[in-house]
């Protein structure tokens, strides 16, 4: 694959004959969330942990406005407002983010793990929230784990948040050299439950997942670890743990049949288990998975998809409609390109797929009204806009928040696809 | 640092989008970070807009931070002109931009914008919020198109009344109506038409519909209607000082509002009072007919609405409005009265200190739940967060005030203003409390054969507010020992508590260890009180037993609660 260089203005374009892609990288208005959003599945998935935002009104707005309707009486996670007098003086902002961590404690004795989550102002304050945990590590010791990250749009972009999360819980880590496999990426419980049963089905030795449930339930890391990563965008904790000693296994991500038939069939391999007891224990998962998928799959056939930059899952999910649910891929946007992460999934795309890395976000809806493809997934800023131009389309944070993970779920997975072009041939208004 | 675990209100360039949004013609360049753009779906998805919001951000990333941000600004404001051709351009900056100082505003007005008019927007992220911000640049982008239009220091103000002289029909602009507000589409239709009733025209309305060349009309007409006080304030307030406009103020939500608004309007326009605005003898004024709820209210059905407890939460101009209907016009008790806009906290102040209570001011929605729980009311008038507040209270809740939910922005025409206005909102009041009281059916017959378990309704597990800390509805057994027959009609109001023993609740806990204890004819005297008070019973009567150092309560001791309660 050829990549053309970053240009501020025209997006540049090449093809690579090699691997048969064409990528674009753009550059321009990005209509993504910042890694702030991360925190709405991250703090269901550990419920002992709170993530507190050093931000401004803004920050508190995004994360609520992400979540949607408030269904908790108080939510784990919340909003150190900057004010003024924060910005006037950084040794006013110390003091002050100690005082009100030291009310949230108090108020909430059942955190475990505090997260503070940097963000676009304190970092460019410099607001150093490292040294803010390692204080504040001091002042709570023995009660309350202090750590931080951050989220900040200026850095990361949505999906990137978790991957933040998770290097921030890196040195926590216990060192274990015992055979295991890691599961790395948040998924559903009941999903991961079922991942688990398969996996012992097919005799691993010991399965363990970060982050975990609880957030003080930290799994070990050491020479003995292999890590199955269950969500694209974590580069930085895949790297982290290779540091520490774990190996990384290629597969495709565990979308659809096929996709989750080979991740789990990866992990195997990796502890040596043969492909009988592979194939005895999913062949039926995949013969029933394919039935649930059939009928979606005569919706989706020959549709023509295009998907904009959103959560890095688009690359997967790609090659899931394309391969299993018969879509025609227009293009595949991606806010960034890790093609060591994306390697399995990007070798199954069908040859000539574009890609576009990065945005240019009114360039990209040109390309959307020119090309009228059957079906667009997309943020929700962009969707009912679409829709009232004709176009489907398919909210894409639906995705980090729905099971979808899975050989069970892979008809799940592709109904949230056919339900939009279901839709459109139930109504009629004549 | 003050922690927030969720706001009432947006930042101030959110404010500032929902006036651009609103318009057309009009475009808005933001310095913001990439995640800033979530506040496009403020509007796709709560307004359910068919367009994006006319707004080009500059997503700048920290690796631009290094290079230069005001290149890429100025990249931005040519590359959103050439694209959209707007007819008049807001160039201001988000929280992040206004730190790192490049001053977008001075960067737009040094280039060459091929002559449209371009407004920069100073919005301080870190001390004022959403309405403040969307009230500043309504004012902003007003004054920006009308400065070569102000007239001279020392000229005389024009006469409101000239429209007579000019021989035709005086006329008005409605200020304030703009996306993200509470039925500002709606409101805006039956105010149009309540003005033409009385041959008032509408010159412009604004910043909803309205282009930059409506907003320059804004001074031909004969006064200004300030529709939404949070927004518009500032901007009638400028007109008034620099063209001489009067401000029509009362905001006509509710028959005595609205009557109220016919009347400042007369008056600011000199124009003659109609018969049917003129208070009668009765005290009533027949253009009142104009809608069903004095009727409604005044019938039999409504008399259980008598003294119903109502906590009301919202912006100032919805609360206020609020607690005037709830208090004059439905004759209900006013229990709880406040707002998260500070800017007209004084206002709120003033109308809870006629009904003898103390406002409560804040942006903290768990301050609010805690006093809302405390003032144990039987309906909540509030934001989309007390309805998430009330319905964890179990208590009915109506939606009278941003922000909003999707399901608060309905297809049918629903406006809050004028005489169509009340009409919904005595449907939208009454209807959570015929649900209360359904629920209480429920509790009522579960115990006939025919009752299906699990026949619930979508008010969950969470017991009527009248009930709450009593544990009556759920002890087997309890229900039915001295309940009365079922009311012979079935109709909601035949449920209706006899007046003497809706005594008024007291804030106190449920007894236990230590407390008086109830004998067993006490026990059974209370079982004999329809069970949908009986809680509200128990506590008052605790309350007295404790208060009077009682160690037991009998029969004669809930009489004399009762008797004490009922003075």
């Amino acid at each position: 694959m050829v990549v053309s260089p970053v240009s501020a203005d025209a997006p540049s374009r090449s093809s690579d004959p090699g691997e048969g892609l064409e990528l674009t990288r753009e550059n321009g208005q990005r209509e993504v969330f910042c890694g702030l959003t991360s925190i709405v599945w991250l703090h269901r998935r550990m419920p002992d942990a709170f993530f507190l935002v050093v931000g401004s009104r803004t920050c508190a707005h995004l994360v609520q406005s992400a979540a949607g309707v408030m269904i908790f009486a108080e939510p784990r996670f919340g909003t150190a407002i900057l004010g003024e007098r924060d910005l006037a003086g950084l040794a006013d902002a110390n003091d002050e983010l100690d005082r009100l961590v030291g009310e949230l404690l108090e108020r909430r004795p059942e955190i475990r793990t505090l997260f503070l989550v940097g963000s676009c102002p304190s970092e460019v304050i410099k607001l150093d929230l490292a040294k803010a945990a390692e204080r504040l590590n001091r002042q709570h010791s023995g009660r309350v784990i202090v750590l931080n990250y951050s989220g900040s749009g200026i850095e990361t972009t949505f999906t990137q948040g978790e991957d933040e999360a998770l290097k921030a819980l890196m040195p926590l880590l216990p060192v274990d050299d015992a055979e295991q496999l890691l599961i790395v990426g948040t998924l559903a419980d009941a999903v991961e439950d079922r991942f688990m049963a398969l996996f012992e089905r097919m005799g691993l030795p010991r399965v363990r997942s970060l982050p975990p449930r609880r957030s003080s339930e930290l799994p070990p890391v050491g020479r003995g670890t292999r890590v199955l990563l269950a969500q694209p965008f974590l580069s930085g904790t895949a790297r982290a743990l290779v540091h520490r000693g774990a190996t990384l296994l290629e597969a495709p991500y565990p979308f659809g049949v096929e996709g989750s038939r080979d991740w789990m069939a990866a992990a195997a391999a990796a502890f040596g288990i043969g492909p009988a007891t592979v194939a005895e224990v999913l062949d039926p998962l995949v013969e029933r998975g394919r039935r649930a998928l059939a009928p979606h799959r005569e919706r989706l056939a020959g549709k023509r998809l295009f998907l904009m930059p959103d959560s890095q899952m688009e690359i997967p999910l790609a090659r899931f409609l394309s391969r299993e649910c018969g879509m025609e891929l227009v293009e595949v946007g991606v806010p960034y390109l890790d093609r060591q992460l994306m390697a399995a999934d990007l070798a199954l795309l069908p040859a000539g797929t574009r890609l576009c890395e990065g945005q240019d976000v009114e360039r990209q809806l040109e390309r959307v009204r020119a090309e009228r493809p059957d079906l667009v997934v997309c943020g929700l800023g962009l969707a009912n806009p679409l829709e009232a131009e004709g176009i489907a389309t398919k909210w894409s944070i639906e995705l980090v928040f729905s099971p979808i993970h899975g050989c069970d779920q892979a008809g799940d997975l592709a109904e949230l696809f056919a339900r939009p072009l279901r839709r459109r041939t139930l109504l009629n208004f004549a | 640092m003050e922690l927030t675990l969720w706001t009432y209100e947006g930042p101030p360039h959110v404010g500032a989008m929902r006036i651009a949004t609103s318009m057309e013609g009009v475009h808005y360049v933001l310095h913001a970070p990439q995640g800033d753009t979530y506040a496009d779906l403020l509007f796709t998805m709560i307004e359910r807009r068919d367009r994006r919001p006319p707004v080009t951000y500059t997503t700048f990333q920290a690796r631009d931070l290094g290079g230069d941000t005001a290149e890429l600004v100025k990249r931005s404001i040519a590359a959103a002109v050439e694209r959209f051709r707007p007819e008049a351009l807001l160039v201001g900056e988000s929280c992040t931009a206004e730190l790192i100082q490049d001053q977008p505003g001075a960067l737009a007005a040094g280039m060459e914008l091929g002559g449209i008019p371009m407004v920069s927007l100073e919005l301080p992220a870190y001390s004022k919020k959403e309405n403040w911000g969307a009230a500043e640049t309504l004012y902003q982008l007003v004054r920006g198109l009308l400065k070569d239009r102000m007239p001279a220091p020392g000229t005389p103000k024009p006469d409101p009344g000239r429209w007579r002289s000019e021989g035709r029909r005086p006329r008005v602009n409605l200020l304030g109506p703009s996306l993200l507000g509470f039925r500002c589409r709606d409101d805006v239709r039956e105010i149009t038409r309540l003005l033409a009733e009385h041959g008032v025209d509408v010159t412009v309305v604004a910043p909803l519909g309205a282009r930059p060349a409506d907003l320059q009309r804004i001074p031909t007409a004969d006064a200004n209607v300030c529709l939404y006080p949070e927004l518009a304030g500032t901007l009638c307030g400028w007109l008034e000082r620099s063209f001489g406009m009067p401000v029509v103020k009362t905001v006509p939500i509710g028959i005595g509002a609205t009557a109220a608004f016919l009347r400042e309007l007369h008056d600011v326009l000199a124009m003659e009072l109609p018969a049917d605005l003129q208070i009668g003898p009765d005290g009533l004024c027949p253009a009142e007919r104009s809608s069903r709820l004095p009727w409604y209210s005044r019938s039999v059905d409504s008399t259980y609405l008598t003294g119903k407890r109502v906590f009301i939460f919202g912006d100032a101009s919805h609360a206020i409005a609020a607690a005037r209907i709830a208090s004059r016009e439905l004759g209900f008790e006013v229990v709880g009265l406040g707002t998260y806009s500070r800017e007209l906290a004084r206002e709120v102040r003033a109308a809870a200190k006629e009904l003898g209570l103390e406002a409560l001011i804040s942006d903290d929605y768990l301050v609010v739940e805690k006093a809302m729980a405390e003032a144990a009311p039987e309906l909540v008038l509030g934001t989309q967060m007390e309805r998430h507040s009330a319905k964890r209270l179990g208590i009915p809740c109506a939606v009278i005030s941003t922000p909003l939910h999707v399901q608060d922005v309905p297809a049918r025409y629903a406006p809050q203003m004028g005489w169509e206005g009340a009409n919904v909102i005595f449907d939208t009041w009454v209807h959570p409390l015929m649900m209360g009281l359904e629920e209480h059916l429920i509790g009522m017959f579960r115990h006939d054969f025919e009752f299906v378990d699990g026949h619930r309704s979508h008010l969950g597990d969470g017991a009527p507010a009248g009930e709450r800390g009593s544990v009556d509805g759920d002890r087997p057994g309890a229900v039915g020992l001295g309940d009365g027959p079922a009311p012979a009609t079935g109709a909601a109001v035949a449920v209706e508590p006899p007046a003497s023993t809706a005594a008024i609740a007291t804030l106190e806990p449920p007894t236990n260890g230590g407390e008086p204890m109830w004998t067993s004819d006490g026990e059974a005297e209370l079982h004999k009180i329809p069970f949908f008070v009986r809680g509200k019973v128990r506590r008052n009567t605790e309350t007295f037993a404790r208060e009077r150092g009682l160690s037991q309560i009998t029969a004669e001791t809930l009489y004399d609660a009762k008797a004490h309660f009922s003075r």
